[in-house]
């Protein structure tokens, strides 16, 4: 059991589940990868072959658009074919079990499960199940990891400033239900990235987060002083309705992002989102379209980042 | 039937008495130990050199899915691993399917487990209707269908003044009352220690908190019913230090521990091993450690198996979704063995917590070697090891965290009623 159970047996990598206990020299390459991947994109014709004859199967447990479609660009232009599963409304409707459906769908042939489920470890479990020759990308699960997102925020982190070691990257809103944020501080903290901070009411942060490597604010103020990155998270709004949080306006005003608030960090920062965003309820617009927001950026480099991932995993 | 167990070590918690010696059997009660009885002719004499010879274990959970979830254990596989754990007594909480709320349910469990000539089993009859937390049962009813006591099992009463109530009822009997200290509300939803590996895990997590409230409140009530009452299963060192507090005060209060809580942590999760999936959840390191230290004490008077056989699919799920639980009968003896070993207790202070100190709690005579006793004896080679693989399982739960361990102590017979009723094969 104490096994990385991502990691072959010479340490390279077999499944993309978390960033939890990577190596740097494995995010390094994955980024450096990407890098290379970013041309395909611009190019006239947006493909290349390495993956060609390769069947990379999107299983999504739970709703997702953007990251479902970003995944399925990106094994198009690795020239995969790729299957798109909405499961929630099939399979398992009907009563059967994960791992039958993951076995039914092995048996056709695949070479890699791209998985989205709304319970923490359901990737590791269907990585415990699934033939040696099958890869599996954590998509996202439960509370737990969110990788390829974890990557491409670096990624987006790199282009834009360029080394990690002098870095001060505050992380805010709903650390304790995101698996982005837990995917970033490994990240963030792996690369080298000597001050992560997360500010966030009490109700919102997770027992013993410091032991994650980070430094907790729940004071926005403080908090984002001199920071060179902001990266805002999503606020569900059923955490709304919880016992949580009282108010959106609340929330708003104590950790919503503002130009007012934004002037606190470096005149460089960069403000990051995973999306999708709530304008003004954890970020203001005019923050969110605002020159600071790369955004959109991270949108376009999360697709070279997949790509660099599923060709790492199956281009062997 | 006379039997003659001879040269093995005797040990009786108890009376303290530790010799090697002869015990001698006839019409299922032990009539001597030592000197032979004059005109006594053994039918069978079992050779106990280099084992030890111990009342049989006395198990205060052990869940044997009947009626309702056959299809994940029935009485007769369950009794058969009791048997081959050494379990001669065993207390079965009421979360079966109908819970045992009424009479009839308990005495056709009676009557089944009876005609199986195994082990003993003592209902604990449900304390609420349908355990539901919200109508009282008939308790004096049940009393006198075969219950023991009455419990919530694993579903807590959030509602504090049933709980006030249903404390006086029982104590107007002199019923004693079992609860598993969780409150409801801040358990919801959780799956693991609210810790680190939980926040890592990205697991919803269960604080601490949800025992210790409980554990405050029920003292409370104690204090205000004088009602007898038993903590099943604390997982916290603040649990522990509140009860031993408790009792130090005089409180009528027992409590027991669990053999996976007894040598696991949060950290055995590991990458989401379903196996580990328990309620109570593991805890943390220094939590384990402050039960190890109870039990030594005494102010964890028992442990248990908590057994709970699970089947296969029901594990194999995502660690939030798989049932809590694992088996644990066949488990009892060598975890106990390992916890004295580890913490340089005597083999006749462990074999206590599973003997003679459920037995009082029970209210058995039960679990102690004693001429004129009732014969439920125990074998066992203390030296002997076993692999936890599911084929050396008798339980039809396979699932337990221990699976792959190496296990020190392997029961040879055991004997309820002067009757073998598990030998081991040679």
């Amino acid at each position: 059991m104490t096994i990385n159970p991502q990691l072959n047996a010479d340490g390279s990598l077999r499944h993309l589940l978390t960033i939890d206990g990577l190596p740097r020299a494995i995010l390094t390459h994955i980024l450096d990868t990407a890098e290379g991947f970013i041309s395909v994109s611009e190019q006239e014709v947006k493909k290349v072959p390495l993956l060609r004859g390769k069947a990379i199967f999107n299983l999504f447990f739970e709703p997702s658009t953007r990251t479902r479609t970003t995944f399925e660009i990106a094994a198009k232009r690795l020239s995969a074919d790729v299957i798109n599963l909405n499961i929630n409304a099939s399979s398992q409707s009907k009563g059967e079990t994960l791992l039958d459906t993951v076995d039914n769908l092995a048996a056709m042939q695949a070479d890699m499960f791209v998985v989205r489920h709304a319970q923490s470890g359901a990737a590791h479990m269907i990585a415990r199940h699934v033939a040696p020759h099958i890869h599996v990308v954590n998509a996202g699960d439960g509370r737990h990891a969110h990788p390829t997102q974890g990557l491409l925020d670096v990624f987006t982190i790199r282009k834009y400033k360029g080394e990690f070691h002098n870095l001060r990257v505050a992380i805010v809103g709903d650390v304790l239900h995101s698996r982005v944020a837990r995917s970033q501080i490994h990240a963030l903290t792996t690369l080298g990235v000597p001050e992560v901070r997360v500010i966030a009411p009490k109700t919102l942060l997770p027992v013993g987060v410091e032991q994650m490597g980070v430094h907790v604010y729940h004071d926005m103020l403080q908090g984002l002083k001199d920071v060179d990155v902001v990266i805002m998270l999503r606020l569900q709004n059923e955490r709304m309705r919880g016992a949580r949080l009282p108010s959106s306006q609340e929330y708003f005003k104590y950790y919503g992002l503002t130009q007012e608030k934004l002037a606190l960090a470096r005149p460089d920062a960069i403000v990051m989102h995973p999306g999708p965003m709530n304008r003004g309820v954890e970020i203001d617009s005019s923050v969110a379209d605002g020159k600071q927001s790369v955004i959109l950026p991270q949108v376009t480099y999360g697709i070279a980042v997949r790509m660099a991932v599923m060709s790492i995993l199956a281009g062997n | 039937m006379k039997i003659k167990i001879s040269n093995g070590r005797v040990i009786d918690p108890k009376t303290q008495f530790d010799s090697i010696a002869d015990v001698y059997i006839a019409a299922g009660k032990i009539v001597s130990i030592g000197a032979m009885p004059a005109g006594f002719q053994a039918n069978r004499v079992i050779d106990a050199t280099n084992q030890i010879v111990c009342p049989g274990l006395v198990d205060l959970a052990a869940r044997l899915r009947e009626p309702g979830f056959e299809y994940r254990a029935t009485l007769e596989s369950e009794m058969n691993a009791a048997c081959a754990g050494g379990v001669t007594s065993l207390a079965c909480p009421p979360d079966t399917d109908p819970p045992l709320d009424e009479p009839g349910l308990v005495e056709m469990l009676k009557f089944r487990a009876k005609n199986l000539n195994q082990a003993r089993v003592y209902p604990i009859g449900a304390l609420t209707q349908k355990l539901e937390g919200l109508r009282l049962t008939e308790m004096a009813e049940l009393r006198d269908a075969g219950c023991v006591g009455f419990s919530q099992a694993d579903a807590p009463i959030s509602d504090t003044q049933v709980l006030v109530r249903a404390l006086e009822y029982a104590s107007t009997f002199g019923f004693t009352v079992w609860l598993r200290p969780e409150d409801a509300y801040l358990a919801k939803g959780g799956v693991a220690h609210d810790g680190f590996v939980a926040t890592r895990l990205g697991l919803p997590a269960i604080p601490v908190s949800a025992e210790t409230v409980a554990v405050a409140t029920i003292l409370l009530l104690v204090r205000e019913t004088n009602a007898r009452v038993h903590l099943c299963r604390l997982s916290s060192a603040q649990g522990v230090d509140m009860v031993r507090r408790a009792k130090a005060e005089g409180l009528n209060i027992s409590c027991d521990v669990s053999i996976n809580h007894l040598h696991l942590s949060e950290m055995d999760i590991g990458y989401f091993d379903p196996n580990y999936h328990l309620s109570p959840p593991l805890r943390s390191t220094r939590d384990r450690e402050a039960i190890r230290a109870g039990l030594a004490d005494g102010t964890i008077d028992a442990l248990c198996s908590n057994h709970t056989p699970v089947d296969d699919d029901a594990k194999q799920m995502p660690f939030a979704e798989a049932e809590a639980g694992a088996t644990g009968l066949e488990l009892l003896l060598p975890l106990a063995l390992k916890w004295a070993q580890d913490q340089g207790v005597s083999l006749a202070n462990a074999l206590a917590r599973i003997t003679h100190h459920p037995a009082q709690i029970l209210g058995l005579d039960a679990g102690h070697l004693t001429v004129g006793q009732v014969a439920d004896v125990c074998i066992f080679n203390p030296e002997s090891r076993w692999q936890v693989i599911p084929a050396n399982l008798r339980s039809q739960g396979k699932n337990t965290p221990f699976l792959g361990y190496e296990m020190q102590g392997a029961v040879t017979f055991t004997l309820v009623d002067g009757q073998v009723v598990f030998e081991a094969k040679k």
